[in-house]
């Protein structure tokens, strides 16, 4: 794999993940958490839809109108997101149950609309398809740990497995029920945050305004 | 032809509206495609998930055999809820009584003061899942239950001893409570309370009841008393809600009074 490709793929994971630097596709990550079994669904669907997407706008993009781009993302990401709709609901029926509107939300998804306009418009099909893959396993990453915390704090289990023993089921684990909320995802999703920026500091933003140093009663040097 | 369309500068109108037209075209074989090729498998799943729940709630699930296998022993019924009786026109294995409660043609509107439930409306015609023994006799009887919780409307079965008063199984499939309080409908060792319980009195009343904290044996009525979720007040007066609606005279009364003075209901 040559460095370029390499780097398409593995910036999202941690250096560019959507979920934690860009803070795209929050919404789901608070929905389908609740369980490691929905995130893995999720992940795969939405890491193929952003995958297939990318390559396909890629492929015609010489020929979309600039008047309608956007609408001719959405068409493709759209009807890609039936499909895997449909696979879901024939081959994981009863996970897709779980899922179920969600799956049709990736359409919303940033995460796809934001890789479509601001790479797959611009490079290759093979290109594209890897920055898809990269992007969706990035979300998936995110995913997956928020849904492991969540499952096992607040179910005792992970994929369905007992891991902590519950109160109600006779064992010595009290299930913290926050963790089954959406919020606890919030929450999560924060701590991811500080923990990745504390190792990279350079994904911190410029802060918007300062308060000026003369607002401050302190005692602090004037050097400005 | 299509050369000379390709060539065209992108924003020009007419290639702006080929590119959509065979955009469009293309996305829609994909879709049509897809849903075409996988509708019969999608349709053996529902089929397959809904034998499992009334199985699993009847408590008719047995550990290696297969559902199809244990299926054997119910037969669907459809009846008019109206006047009890069993129609004779529809084939109950196609019968589909969710999608004939949004049909227009198929449901009845039911009346403010009716509507217990807060369902709406109800199919002019329900199905009815009968367990039968061996010599032909009901054993149970799986009644379709479905109302309004605090977030979602709960679809579940109620299954009857044949003597159409004592509750063999009650369980959702369906709902989005909230989970930890008002999802707990799905925790075994709530739904192992309703087992036994009475749901009518002598005279035919819908007397079941979910009360708030646990239920004391030495009480009158004890035995149509079910503890309430702690934490899920809505969810259990909506279950409650539910029972009393689907048991009264808009909902099974009629068949299963018939059934009771049938005598294992020969049909």
């Amino acid at each position: 794999m040559n460095p370029e490709t390499k780097k398409t793929l593995i910036d999202p994971l941690i250096n560019q993940n959507p979920i934690t630097l860009q803070i795209l596709g929050i919404c789901s990550a608070l929905a389908v958490t609740t369980s490691v079994k929905t995130a893995l669904l999720m992940s795969v669907a939405l890491t193929v839809v952003t995958a297939c997407s990318g390559a396909s706008i890629s492929a015609v993009r010489n020929h979309i109108p600039g008047s309608i781009r956007i609408i001719v993302q959405m068409t493709i990401i759209a009807s890609l997101v039936i499909v895997v709709d449909q696979l879901l609901k024939a081959f994981a029926y009863d996970t897709s149950k779980q899922l179920s509107v969600f799956v049709g939300l990736i359409i919303t998804n940033c995460i796809v609309m934001g890789r479509a306009e601001a790479f797959a418009m611009k490079n290759g099909v093979k290109a594209s398809f890897i920055d898809g893959l990269g992007n969706g396993l990035g979300y998936s990453l995110i995913l997956i740990i928020i849904a492991v915390f969540r499952e096992l704090f607040g179910a005792g289990s992970l994929l369905g497995y007992e891991i902590l023993p519950l109160t109600t089921d006779g064992g010595w684990y009290q299930s913290n029920g926050m963790m089954l909320l959406p919020p606890s995802a919030f929450f999560i999703i924060g701590i991811a945050i500080w923990i990745i920026r504390t190792w990279k500091p350079e994904q911190n933003e410029e802060p918007d305004f300062k308060i000026h140093e003369s607002h401050l009663h302190s005692s602090a040097p004037e050097n400005h | 032809m299509i050369k000379s369309i390709l060539a065209l500068p992108n924003d020009s109108v007419k290639k702006t509206l080929t590119v959509a037209f065979a955009l469009c075209l293309v996305c829609s074989i994909l879709v049509s495609a897809a849903a075409v090729v996988l509708k019969p498998m999608q349709e053996a799943n529902k089929a397959f998930d809904k034998k499992r729940n009334i199985l699993q709630i009847a408590g008719l699930m047995e550990e290696g055999k297969s559902v199809d296998e244990l299926y054997k022993q119910i037969e669907a019924r459809v009846i008019d809820t109206t006047t009890g009786e069993y129609a004779a026109d529809i084939d109950p294995q196609t019968y589909d009584q969710r999608k004939a409660a949004s049909d227009p043609k198929q449901f009845i509107p039911l009346k403010k003061e009716n509507d217990i439930a807060s369902i709406k409306r109800r199919a002019k015609y329900t199905s009815v899942y009968l367990v039968k023994g061996s010599d032909d006799q009901i054993k149970s009887i799986i009644l379709p239950v479905h109302g309004y919780g605090l977030w979602s409307t709960l679809y579940g079965f109620l299954a009857l001893e044949a003597d159409a008063k004592t509750v063999v199984g009650l369980g959702f499939y369906e709902h989005a409570e909230t989970p930890g309080l008002g999802g707990e409908v799905d925790n075994p060792n709530w739904r192992a309370k309703w087992v036994g319980k009475q749901v009518y009195n002598d005279s035919g009343d819908v007397i079941i009841k979910v009360i708030k904290g646990a239920v004391d044996s030495s009480t009158p009525e004890a035995e149509s008393k079910v503890d309430g979720l702690s934490g899920a007040t809505l969810t259990s007066r909506g279950v409650e809600n539910m029972l009393h609606y689907w048991l009264g005279k808009q909902g099974y009364d009629k068949y299963l009074n018939k059934l009771r003075t049938t005598k294992g209901g020969k049909s």
